[in-house]
C-alpha cells in the first residue's frame, strides 16, 4: 500500500492514537521511575543517619581502635569500642548457621528438584516457605528453650547462653531460603540438559549432582550469598540465645554478643540520646552495612563469573 | 544363534513390534508401528509435523520414562540378544547404556569440552585417566572435532560454535560405543557448512553402529539414509529402501508429502 494516497484525515487519526498512546508510555514510565527513586532515597538517606550520626563517634574514637581494639565496654568506666568484639560474634554465629543451613538447604533443594514427585513438592515448598514467616523471637526462644539444653545433655558444661544454639537454630531458619531459591534456579535448568544426562545412561543422583547443580551453580551461590547477608543481620535469636556480653572469641561454646545484638539491647536500654554509646550503635550499624555490601558485591561477582549459560 | 535378516542378507539390529505410545494426557502419539532398524545402516524417519517421529525415537532410549504417566504398548526388540527393551523388567538405564542419542538442540552440560565427553564413561565407573584420554580422543576424532578442539580441552563447552557443540555432543554419544544412535533432526539448528559436516560424520559412523534419524529435510534423508520410513498421525505409512521410497514409493500419501503435494 502507498501512504501518499492515504486520505489525510486517516493519517491525523493515526497519528493522535500514536499521540494518547506516548502519553500513556510516558505516565508508565515515569510511575515506575518514582517508584525506583523512592528504594534509592530510602537506602540514602539510611545511608546518611547512619554515617551523619557516626562522624562524632569517630571523633571520639579513631578508626584504627575501633578496628583493632577487640574489647567492647561501652558501659563500663574504662570505656573500650573494639568492633572486633561484636564481629567475632556475628561471624561466629554465622558460621554455624552456614554449616548447619548450607548442606541441609542444598540437599533439600536438590531433593525437591530433582527426586520428589509432582505432588510432594507442590506439598513440601509451602510448608518450607511458612517457616520463612515465622517470627524470629519464637526461633530465639526455641534456641533457648529446647536447642540449648539439649546440647547441654551432650555437653554438660554448655552455658545457658551460648552462640552454638543460637547458630544452630539461626542455620535452621535460613534453611528454606536456600532450599527455595537453589530449588528454583535448578527447576530452571532447561529439561533438554536433563535429558541429555539420563541419555547417556546416568542415574538421578548423577544427573542431579554431576548436571543440574553445576549447571545452577550461580543461583545455588546467590542462595548461599542471600543466607549469609541473613544470618549477618539477624538479631533476635542471637539477642535472645547467645547472650548479650560482647566477648572477642570464636569459640561457639561461650555466649557473645553480634554487632545486631548489641545494636538491640542498647536500643532497647535508656543511653542518653546523642551520648557516645547512643552514637557507638551507629558505627557498628555502618559496619554491618559494610558487611553486608560486600557480601552483595561478592555475590554480585560470583554470579556474573559462573552466569547460567544453557 | 538365529540371525535376523532381510531379503538383502542384511541384520536386523533392533525392531519395534507393533508399538503404541500413550503421552500421560492419554493422546496417542504411535499406533502400532512395526519397523526393524538395519545394522550398520541408516533408518530415516519422515513425516509431518506432530507425526510422531520424535515420540517413536525416543522410545527407543525410555527417554518417556522421566515423565510420568506415559505408557508403551508393544515392543521394541534388541537383537543379538532378544530383549524386549520396553519391558519392566528392564532397567531404563541399561538400555541407555546400549543406545545413545542425540537432540536437536545441542544440549552440552556445564563442563570442559573434556568432561562432557568423559561424562558417559565416569557414570560407567571409568575413572582411568589414560583410559579416558584415550576415550575421549578416539571420540572427539569419530566426531570430527579433535583437530579443532585438541588444544583447548580445558574450555567450557559453551565457548564452541553450535556446530561444534553438536560434533561435541555427537562425540559424548560415541564415547561409550553405543550399539545404535538416535539423531533427532541433528541438524536443524545448523548452518549448511555444520550439516554436511555432521552428515558425511553419520556416513562414517554407521560401519560401527546403527542410526536411527528423524529429519524434517528431505534432502537430507535421501542423501544420507540406506531405508526410509514415512509416518503420517501416528502411523508408519511405508517404509522401504530409500531409494525406492524417493523414486517409486508404493503408496500414493508417501509420494505426496515427498514430492510437496502434501497439505
Ligand atoms: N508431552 C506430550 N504430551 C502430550 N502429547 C504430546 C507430547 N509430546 C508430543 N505430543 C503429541 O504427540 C504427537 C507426536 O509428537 P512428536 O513430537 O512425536 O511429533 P514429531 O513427528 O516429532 O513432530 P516434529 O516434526 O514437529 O518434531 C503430536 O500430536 C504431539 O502433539
Ligand atoms: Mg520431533
Amino acid at each position: 500500500m502507498n501512504t501518499s494516497v492515504m486520505p489525510q484525515t486517516i493519517i491525523s487519526t493515526r497519528l493522535a492514537k500514536n499521540f494518547r498512546r506516548n502519553i500513556m508510555e510516558r505516565m508508565i514510565e515515569f510511575a515506575l521511575l518514582c517508584s525506583a527513586a523512592f528504594a534509592v532515597f530510602v537506602t540514602c538517606a539510611i545511608v546518611y543517619v547512619l554515617v551523619s550520626e557516626a562522624i562524632p563517634f569517630f571523633q571520639h574514637v579513631s578508626i584504627y581502635d575501633f578496628l583493632t581494639d577487640t574489647v567492647w565496654t561501652p558501659n563500663y568506666s574504662i570505656k573500650h569500642y573494639g568492633i572486633m568484639a561484636l564481629i567475632s560474634g556475628t561471624l561466629t554465629t554465622t558460621f554455624i548457621a552456614l554449616i548447619v543451613a548450607v548442606p541441609l538447604g542444598t540437599i533439600t533443594a536438590i531433593y525437591l528438584s530433582e527426586f520428589a514427585s509432582h505432588k510432594v513438592r507442590e506439598t513440601a515448598k509451602p510448608i518450607l516457605e511458612l517457616l520463612v514467616g515465622v517470627p524470629t523471637v519464637v526461633f530465639g526462644y526455641f534456641a533457648l528453650m529446647l536447642v540449648t539444653p539439649l546440647l547441654q545433655k551432650i555437653y554438660p558444661d554448655l552455658p545457658l547462653f551460648n552462640m552454638l544454639g543460637a547458630g544452630i537454630v539461626m542455620g535452621i531458619m535460613i534453611v528454606p531460603y536456600i532450599a527455595s531459591l537453589a530449588e528454583d534456579s535448578m527447576r530452571a535448568v532447561p529439561m533438554a540438559m536433563r535429558e541429555g544426562a539420563y541419555a547417556m545412561g546416568a542415574t538421578r543422583f548423577q544427573t542431579a549432582i554431576r548436571v543440574i547443580t553445576p549447571a545452577a551453580i550461580s543461583g545455588i551461590i546467590a542462595a548461599y550469598i542471600l543466607a549469609i547477608s541473613r544470618a549477618v543481620g539477624e538479631t533476635m535469636i542471637v539477642a535472645i540465645a547467645a547472650g548479650q556480653q560482647p566477648t572477642f572469641t570464636f569459640n561457639p561454646i561461650e555466649g557473645a554478643a553480634t554487632i545486631t545484638s548489641y545494636i538491640v539491647s542498647v536500643a532497647l536500654g535508656d543511653l542518653e540520646h546523642g551520648g557516645i554509646g547512643y552514637q557507638s550503635i551507629f558505627a557498628a550499624g555502618l559496619t554491618l552495612l559494610i558487611m553486608t555490601l560486600l557480601l552483595n558485591i561478592l555475590g554480585h561477582m560470583i554470579r556474573k563469573k559462573y552466569r547460567e549459560r544453557y | 544363534m538365529v540371525m535376523h535378516k532381510n531379503k538383502h542378507n542384511e541384520t536386523i539390529k533392533a525392531e519395534a513390534k507393533n508399538l503404541n505410545f500413550f503421552y500421560a494426557d492419554g493422546t496417542q502419539a504411535l499406533k502400532g508401528v512395526t519397523l526393524p532398524i538395519y545394522e550398520n545402516k541408516i533408518t530415516a524417519l519422515i513425516g509431518p509435523s506432530g507425526c510422531g517421529k520424535s515420540t517413536f525415537l525416543r522410545s527407543f532410549n525410555r527417554m518417556h520414562d522421566l515423565y510420568p504417566g506415559n505408557k508403551y504398548e508393544g515392543e521394541i526388540i534388541l537383537y543379538p540378544d532378544n530383549t524386549n527393551i520396553l519391558s519392566k523388567k528392564v532397567d531404563p538405564i541399561e538400555v541407555r547404556m546400549r543406545i545413545s542419542m542425540v537432540f536437536q538442540k545441542p544440549n552440552p552440560f556445564p563442563k570442559s569440552i573434556f568432561e562432557n565427553v568423559a561424562y558417559g564413561l565416569r557414570v560407567r565407573g571409568e575413572s582411568n585417566k589414560r583410559v579416558l584420554d584415550d576415550k575421549v580422543e578416539e571420540a572427539l576424532k569419530g566426531a570430527s572435532l579433535w583437530n579443532e578442539v585438541k588444544d583447548r580441552l580445558e574450555d567450557l563447552a559453551f565457548n564452541l560454535s553450535g556446530g561444534q557443540q553438536q560434533r561435541l555432543c555427537i562425540a559424548r554419544a560415541l564415547a561409550t560405543d553405543p550399539e545404535i544412535m538416535l539423531f533427532d533432526e541433528p541438524t536443524s539448528a545448523l548452518d549448511p557448512i555444520a550439516t554436511m559436516n555432521i552428515e558425511e560424520l553419520m556416513s562414517e559412523l554407521k560401519k560401527k553402529l546403527s542410526i536411527l534419524i528423524v529429519t524434517h529435510n528431505m534432502q537430507q534423508a535421501a542423501r544420507i539414509s540406506d531405508y526410509t520410513a514415512y509416518m503420517y498421525l501416528g502411523e508408519l505409512v511405508e517404509h522401504d529402501d530409500t531409494n525406492k521410497i524417493f523414486t517409486n514409493p508404493s503408496k500414493k500419501e508417501t509420494e505426496d508429502y515427498i514430492t510437496g503435494k502434501f497439505g
